[in-house]
C-alpha cells in the first residue's frame, strides 16, 4: 500500500508526532470541557458517605465518645471509633516511613484535626450533621509545636505507644520525641576541614512547613462486593499498585481480590502518595455495611490533616579558601515530622535525598545528619513537587552559597562558577554518596547570566542602593540566583524501595492489527500529560503515530505493576520502560519485516515508521503493514501477535539541573514586592515535548513563588492551625503570577534509554531559592544574612525594620 | 463545609420579608449575595434556621444617578456597580474601590447592601461610604429611617441596624475634587491589610475640604475628621500630609492577625494613608 507520491522522510517524522514534537495535550479536550472523571464524580447505587469527627485540640486525652445523639439523626447509620476498628487490628496503620499512625484516635490525639470518629450516613449532609452531634470529652495535654522544645528532657511524651522503645525503624531513638538520626558523609574529616579552613560561614536555614494543596483534595470510594468477595477502591492515589499491596497486607484480603483504580486526579504534588485514615475507614465501612462508601475531604481537611511538606531546620557550615574555593560542607537538620512519621521516602532514606545537599558544587568533604522529631502537628513530610527532600537540600545549599559570598565579599555568581562540578568530571562521585550522571553547569550558567544582562543588573542595583541612601526611592532591587541540581527517578531497586516494594516501573504494549496501539503503565498522571508524552516516546520507538496510541494508567486490574508517579520518576523510570518495551516490539517487527521482504533479519533496518532493506530503500514494510501481518499471516517460527512488556529497574538516578534568575523590586515600607523578570533555564536531558516542559516549568515556578513569598502551614503555641483555608494559605492567582522566560540546554542522561531526565519538579526545586535569594539579595547591601521564608509582606517589612531602613 | 439545615424563604416584596423577620425573630436572617453569610454557615459559626433571600424584591435593585445625587439599591451587586458608567463618571472613587474588592467571581454575587450591612471591619464599602458621607436607609416594622454611614458601625458585626430591619438603599452626593482608594492586600481575593479612602478638594492651591476614612484598621471602619481638618486650609504640602497621616493613624487600633503584627500594620497604614492622600491631591 505504498503511496503514489511518497512523503519525505521529514514528513514521515513529523506525522508521527514523536519525541521533540510540541504535540497538543490529548487530555485537555476532556479537562477543559468538564468531562474529566474524578473520584467525586463516581456515583454508585446505594452509595453511603463518610465524614470525620476531628479533634479541636492539638494534644489531648480522649475520655469518652458519645455517639447517641448522632445515631438519632435520620440518615446516620454508624459511628466508627478506634474501639470498633481494634478487633480488626485496623485502629492503627503502618506509615510509609516505618512508623505507625492512628486511623482513629486511640485514647489520645496528637494534632489538631486528627480523625476521632467516622460517621457513615446516607448522604453528605446527614454525615456532617452526625459529626457535629458526636460528643467527645477531651482532657487537654501540654502542647509542643517546636521541634527543639520537643527534644527537651521534660517535654511532654507525645507517643505513649512507643514508650520504652529505644530502637525505631531507622535506628536508635535517644529521646521520647526523637524518631531517628540519619547520617551521610564523613563527620570527623568534615570537622577537620572546618577547623582548619580560611573562611567558614555558618547559618541556620529554615525551610518552613507548607502544603501541596492540590486543586482536588483527597478522597476515595470503597466498594466491597460480598457476593464475589472483591474489593474495589477508587481513590486519589499517586501509587495505585502500592496501595493495593498495602491494603492487602493490612486487611488480609488477597491481592487478586482487590482492584484499585485511580481515575483522573486533580493534582497530587506528593499529597496523594501516602495512605490516609479516610481510605481505611471507607473500606471498613463498606465491609460492614455491604454498600459502597465515599469519603471526600474538604479544603480545610486537606490543608490541616493530610500530608504537609518541608519543616526542616537546617544548620549549616560551609568552609572555603579566601579565594572562594569550597573545601567542606556540614549540615545538621532538625526535621519536624508532626505526630506520626508519615514521610513518603524510600525506606533506606528517612530524610529522603537530603544528601544531595552538596548541590551543583565540587565539594570534596561533607557531612550531613538529620534528626527526626515528633511534635503536635499534622503528619506528612512529603515531597511537594520534588524528589524526596531535594527541595530542602537545594534551598539549603543555595542559601549557604549566598551566605558564603557575603562572608567572602564576593559576587555570588562568580562564587558559583568557580565551584561548579566541571563537565569533564561526570560521572561525578559526590562526597555524600551519589553518582551524578551528566551535566554541563558552566555552559548553562553563562547562558543564563548573559540572557538577563547580569553585569548591567548589578550596576543598576548599586545605583539603586545609592539612590535609596540619598532618599530618592523606597524601593530596592534584588537579583536572585540559583543553580540547582536535582536527583530524580527513584530508583534502582538495589537501594530504593518503599515498604519493601522495589521502585522499578513498567510498560505493557499491545499493537492492534490495524497499526494502532495501547500502552499501559505502572504510573499515574495527575495532570502531567502522560497520555500525551508516553505516546510520543513510543511513536519514535515503534514508528506508529502518537495519535494512534492510547496510554492507560491507574487501574491495577489492567496496568502492569509499578510504583506510581511522584519524585519526577515517571519519565526516568516508566518512560524508560516504555522505550524498552517499544524496542522489544521493534525487534519482533524486524523479524516479521525480514520474512515479508524475503531477506535475512540483519538485512533490514528501522527507518522512522518502517523497516527498509539495507541499500534498497524502495523495498520496505511499514509498521502498519507489519502489525497486520503479525496477526494475520502465518510466519514460520514466529508466534502471532505483537505485544511486549518491560519492567525497568534503572541503573542510576537522573540529575536534571538548571539556572534560574529572579529580578525583584521590594518596597521597604509595605513589604510588597514585584517580580520584574524571571529567567528559567532547565536542562532535563532529552526533551520529549517542549510545550509540556514549558507548562510544567510555569506551574512549578508559580508554586515556588507561592512557597517563597507567602504560603505556609502555621501553628500558634496551642497547636491551632492558623492557615486552614485559602484565605490565609497563599495560592497565587494570575494577578500575582509574573511572566516567565524559559530556556534550555540539553545534556542527555547517559544511562537512560532515551536520555531523558525528568522535569516536572525542577521549577519548584530551583524556583524557591531563586525567589528567596532575590529577597535576601535586595538587602545584602544593608547587612542581611538570613531571614526565613515565607517572605510575606510583614516579614519583608520586618527585615527592613530590623536593618533600620524605616528611619 | 456543610451548613446545618435551614428553611429558605423568597419573598417578593419588603412587607413580606419584614413579616417573615417578624415571625421568626432571632432565628431568621436576610441573605443577599451570600458571600459573607454562607461561609459562616458552612463553618457552622452561624446557625440560621430561616434564610430570607432578598433577590426577588425589585425595590432593592438598581442604581439611579440624577445630577450629583446617587442612589444605590441594597441588592446591587459589586459587579453591577463597577459596570455602571454613571457611577464611574460622578463617583470614580466608588468604581476604583469596588474593583479592589475580592475577585470577579465574588463581585458577581456580593452586593453593596450586604457589604455595608454586614459590619465586618474587613469590608471595603463601609469606609468608603464614611468617606463619602453616605446615608443608609433602613425599613423595619417600625417604619423607615435614615442613618449616616459615619454613625452606623458600633463594633465588629455590631451595627445600628435592628434585627428586624432591612437596609433598602444607600444615598450620597457625589463629591467634587480628587480621590483615591488605596488598599494593600496579600493577594487578589484578600481583605485589606490596610486601606484608605481619601477625597480632597483644592481651590487655587488651597485645600477647601478633605475626607479620610480607613478600612480594616480597627473593629469598625474609621472616619478621621481630624485628618481631614489637618489638610483644609493648607497647600497639602509634605508637612500638612504628615499631620493628616498622624491624625489618621492616631484614630486606628489595628489587631494582629495572619497579615502581621500591630507595629507592621501601623507602619503600613501610615504609608497607605499617605499614598491615598497624595494621589487624591494629585487628582484634585
Ligand atoms: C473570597 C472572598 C473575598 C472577599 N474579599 C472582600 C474584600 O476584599 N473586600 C470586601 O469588602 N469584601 C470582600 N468579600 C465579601 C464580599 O464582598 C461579600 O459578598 C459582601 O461583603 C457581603 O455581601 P453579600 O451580598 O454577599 O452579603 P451576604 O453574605 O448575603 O450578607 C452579609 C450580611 O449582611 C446581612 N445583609 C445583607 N443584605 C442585607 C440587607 N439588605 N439588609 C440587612 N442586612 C443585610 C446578612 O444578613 C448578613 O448578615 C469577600 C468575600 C469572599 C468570599
Amino acid at each position: 500500500m505504498n503511496d503514489m507520491t511518497p512523503p519525505s522522510r521529514e514528513e514521515r517524522i513529523e506525522s508521527l508526532k514523536g519525541m521533540g514534537s510540541s504535540r497538543k495535550r490529548v487530555e485537555d479536550a476532556r479537562f477543559t470541557q468538564g468531562k474529566g472523571n474524578y473520584v467525586d464524580d463516581i456515583k454508585m447505587p446505594g452509595m453511603l458517605f463518610g465524614d470525620f469527627v476531628r479533634s479541636p485540640y492539638a494534644h489531648a486525652r480522649i475520655k469518652s465518645i458519645d455517639s447517641e445523639a448522632a445515631l438519632a439523626i435520620p440518615g446516620v447509620l454508624a459511628v466508627l471509633t478506634a474501639k470498633d476498628l481494634e478487633p480488626l487490628g485496623l485502629h492503627w496503620m503502618p506509615t510509609l516511613a516505618g512508623d505507625k499512625q492512628m486511623v482513629l484516635a486511640d485514647g489520645k490525639v496528637l494534632f489538631q484535626g486528627q480523625e476521632v470518629a467516622f460517621v457513615v450516613a446516607t448522604d453528605r449532609y446527614a454525615a456532617a450533621d452526625g459529626c457535629e452531634a458526636v460528643v467527645v470529652d477531651y482532657e487537654e495535654l501540654p502542647v509542643v509545636v517546636d521541634p527543639f522544645k520537643a527534644l527537651a528532657e521534660d517535654a511532654p511524651v507525645l507517643r505513649e505507644d512507643l514508650e520504652g522503645q529505644t530502637e525505631g525503624a531507622h535506628g536508635p531513638r535517644r529521646h521520647h520525641n526523637h524518631i531517628f538520626t540519619w547520617e551521610a558523609g564523613e563527620k570527623e574529616a568534615t570537622e577537620q576541614v572546618l577547623d582548619s579552613a580560611e573562611v567558614v560561614a555558618e547559618e541556620m536555614v529554615y525551610y518552613h512547613r507548607t502544603h501541596p494543596c492540590p486543586l482536588e483534595p483527597c478522597g476515595c470510594v470503597a466498594s466491597m462486593d460480598k457476593v464475589n468477595g472483591k474489593l474495589t477502591l477508587y481513590g486519589t492515589f499517586q501509587a495505585p499498585h502500592a496501595i493495593r499491596t498495602v491494603v492487602s497486607l493490612i486487611s488480609g484480603i488477597e491481592e487478586h481480590n482487590i482492584r484499585v483504580v485511580s481515575p483522573d486526579i486533580g493534582g497530587g504534588f506528593g499529597n496523594k502518595v501516602g495512605a490516609y485514615p479516610g481510605y481505611v475507614c471507607s473500606v471498613v465501612a463498606s465491609i460492614v455495611t455491604g454498600k459502597p462508601v465515599k469519603w471526600i475531604e474538604d479544603r480545610m481537611d486537606n490543608l490541616m490533616t493530610t500530608a504537609f511538606a518541608r519543616d526542616y531546620w537546617m544548620k549549616g557550615k560551609i568552609a572555603a579558601t579566601k579565594e572562594g574555593k569550597i573545601t567542606g560542607l556540614w549540615c545538621h537538620t532538625t526535621a519536624d515530622h508532626g505526630g506520626f512519621d508519615a514521610c513518603a521516602d524510600p525506606t533506606k532514606f528517612p530524610a529522603g535525598f537530603m544528601n544531595i545537599c552538596t548541590g551543583s558544587y565540587d565539594i570534596p568533604t561533607a557531612y550531613l545528619a538529620v534528626d527526626g522529631v515528633y511534635t503536635n502537628k499534622a503528619p506528612g513530610g512529603v515531597a511537594y513537587r520534588c524528589s524526596f527532600r531535594v527541595t530542602e537540600a537545594a534551598y539549603f545549599i543555595e542559601r549557604m552559597i549566598e551566605i558564603l559570598a557575603i562572608e567572602l565579599g564576593m559576587d555570588a555568581a562568580e562564587l558559583r562558577r568557580i565551584n561548579f562540578i566541571k563537565k569533564e568530571q561526570f560521572p561525578y562521585q559526590s562526597a555524600l554518596g551519589w553518582e551524578y550522571d551528566s551535566g554541563d553547569y558552566h555552559t548553562a550558567w553563562d547562558k543564563a547570566l548573559k540572557a538577563v544582562g547580569y553585569d548591567d543588573l548589578r550596576k543598576e542595583q548599586a545605583e539603586r542602593v545609592e539612590a535609596f541612601n540619598r532618599g530618592e526611592t523606597r524601593k530596592l532591587l534584588g537579583i536572585g540566583l540559583t543553580h540547582f541540581t536535582e536527583i530524580v527517578g527513584a530508583g534502582p531497586v538495589k537501594n530504593c524501595d518503599i515498604l519493601g516494594l522495589g521502585m522499578f516501573d513498567s510498560c505493557e504494549i499491545r499493537i492492534h492489527p490495524t497499526g494502532s496501539a495501547i500502552a499501559r503503565l505502572g504510573t499515574i498522571s495527575q495532570g502531567q500529560g502522560h497520555a500525551t508524552t508516553f505516546a510520543q516516546i513510543l511513536a519514535s520507538e515503534i514508528g506508529l503515530p502518537a495519535d494512534s496510541i492510547t496510554v492507560e494508567e491507574g487501574d491495577t486490574d489492567t496496568a502492569p505493576y509499578g510504583l506510581g508517579t511522584y519524585g519526577s520518576r515517571s519519565t526516568p523510570v516508566a518512560g524508560a520502560a516504555t522505550a524498552m518495551a517499544g524496542r522489544k516490539i521493534r525487534a519482533k517487527a524486524q523479524m516479521i519485516a525480514a520474512y515479508l521482504l524475503e531477506v535475512h533479519d540483519d538485512d533490514v533496518e528501522f527507518d522512522v515508521d518502517r523497516f527498509v532493506v539495507k541499500g534498497a530503500p524502495e523495498r520496505f514494510k511499514t509498521m502498519k503493514e507489519i502489525a497486520f501481518a503479525a496477526y494475520n499471516q502465518a510466519i514460520p517460527g514466529i508466534e502471532p501477535g505483537l505485544e511486549a512488556v518491560s519492567y525497568y529497574d534503572p541503573p542510576n538516578m537522573t540529575y536534571p539541573f538548571g539556572a534560574y534568575i529572579c529580578v525583584m523590586e521590594i518596597d521597604v515600607d509595605t513589604g510588597t514586592h514585584e517580580i520584574r523578570q524571571f529567567y528559567a533555564l532547565d536542562d532535563c536531558g532529552t526533551r520529549i515535548n517542549p510545550m509540556i516542559i514549558e507548562g510544567q516549568v510555569h506551574g512549578g515556578l508559580t508554586e515556588a513563588l507561592a512557597i517563597a513569598m507567602g504560603q505556609e502551614i502555621a501553628y500558634d503555641e496551642m497547636g491551632n492551625c492558623k492557615t486552614g483555608t485559602l484565605m490565609d494559605f497563599f495560592i497565587p492567582t494570575a494577578w500575582e503570577t509574573p511572566n516567565y522566560t524559559t530556556d534550555h540546554t540539553t545534556t542527555p542522561s547517559p544511562h537512560h534509554p532515551i536520555g531523558a531526565k525528568g522535569v516536572g519538579e525542577s521549577p519548584n526545586v530551583g524556583g524557591v531559592p531563586a525567589f528567596s535569594n532575590a529577597v535576601h539579595d535586595a538587602f545584602r547591601a544593608f547587612g542581611l544574612r538570613q531571614s526565613h521564608m515565607p517572605h510575606d509582606h510583614w516579614r519583608i517589612w520586618k527585615i527592613a525594620n530590623g536593618l533600620g531602613l524605616h528611619g | 463545609m456543610i451548613p446545618a439545615a435551614f428553611e429558605y424563604h423568597r419573598p417578593a416584596d419588603i412587607p413580606a420579608a419584614l413579616a417573615i423577620l417578624d415571625e421568626h425573630g432571632d432565628d431568621a436572617r436576610v441573605i443577599a449575595g451570600g458571600h459573607s453569610l454562607i461561609p459562616m454557615m458552612k463553618l457552622r459559626m452561624a446557625d440560621i434556621e430561616h434564610l430570607i433571600d432578598l433577590q426577588d424584591i425589585s425595590e432593592l435593585q438598581g442604581i439611579t444617578v440624577s445630577g450629583a445625587e446617587v442612589t444605590i439599591g441594597a441588592m446591587t451587586t459589586q459587579h453591577d456597580l463597577i459596570n455602571n458608567a454613571d457611577v464611574a463618571r460622578v463617583a470614580p472613587i466608588m468604581h476604583e474601590a469596588a474593583l479592589q474588592i475580592a475577585d470577579p467571581q465574588v463581585r458577581y454575587m456580593g452586593t453593596v447592601g450586604g457589604n455595608v450591612a454586614n459590619g465586618d471591619p474587613g469590608n471595603d464599602m463601609p469606609g468608603l461610604m464614611q468617606c463619602l458621607g453616605a446615608t443608609f436607609h433602613l425599613v423595619g416594622s417600625g417604619g423607615e429611617r435614615a442613618v449616616a454611614a459615619r454613625d452606623y458601625y458600633e463594633a465588629a458585626y455590631m451595627t445600628d441596624r435592628e434585627d428586624d430591619e432591612i437596609l433598602t438603599k444607600i444615598t450620597f452626593t457625589a463629591p467634587e475634587g480628587g480621590y483615591a482608594y488605596e488598599k494593600q492586600k496579600r493577594k487578589i481575593g484578600d481583605y485589606a491589610t490596610a486601606a484608605c479612602a481619601a477625597i480632597v478638594q483644592m481651590d487655587g492651591g488651597t485645600c477647601t475640604s478633605a475626607s479620610i476614612a480607613m478600612t480594616n484598621l480597627s473593629d469598625t471602619p474609621i472616619f478621621s475628621e481630624e485628618a481631614g481638618e489637618a489638610l483644609v486650609g493648607t497647600a497639602c504640602d509634605k508637612a500638612a500630609i504628615e499631620a493628616a497621616v498622624a491624625a489618621a493613624t492616631g484614630a486606628i487600633d489595628p489587631a494582629e492577625d495572619n497579615r502581621g503584627p500591630v507595629d507592621f500594620k501601623m507602619h503600613v497604614a501610615a504609608t497607605i494613608i499617605r499614598r491615598a492622600i497624595e494621589r487624591a491631591v494629585s487628582r484634585a
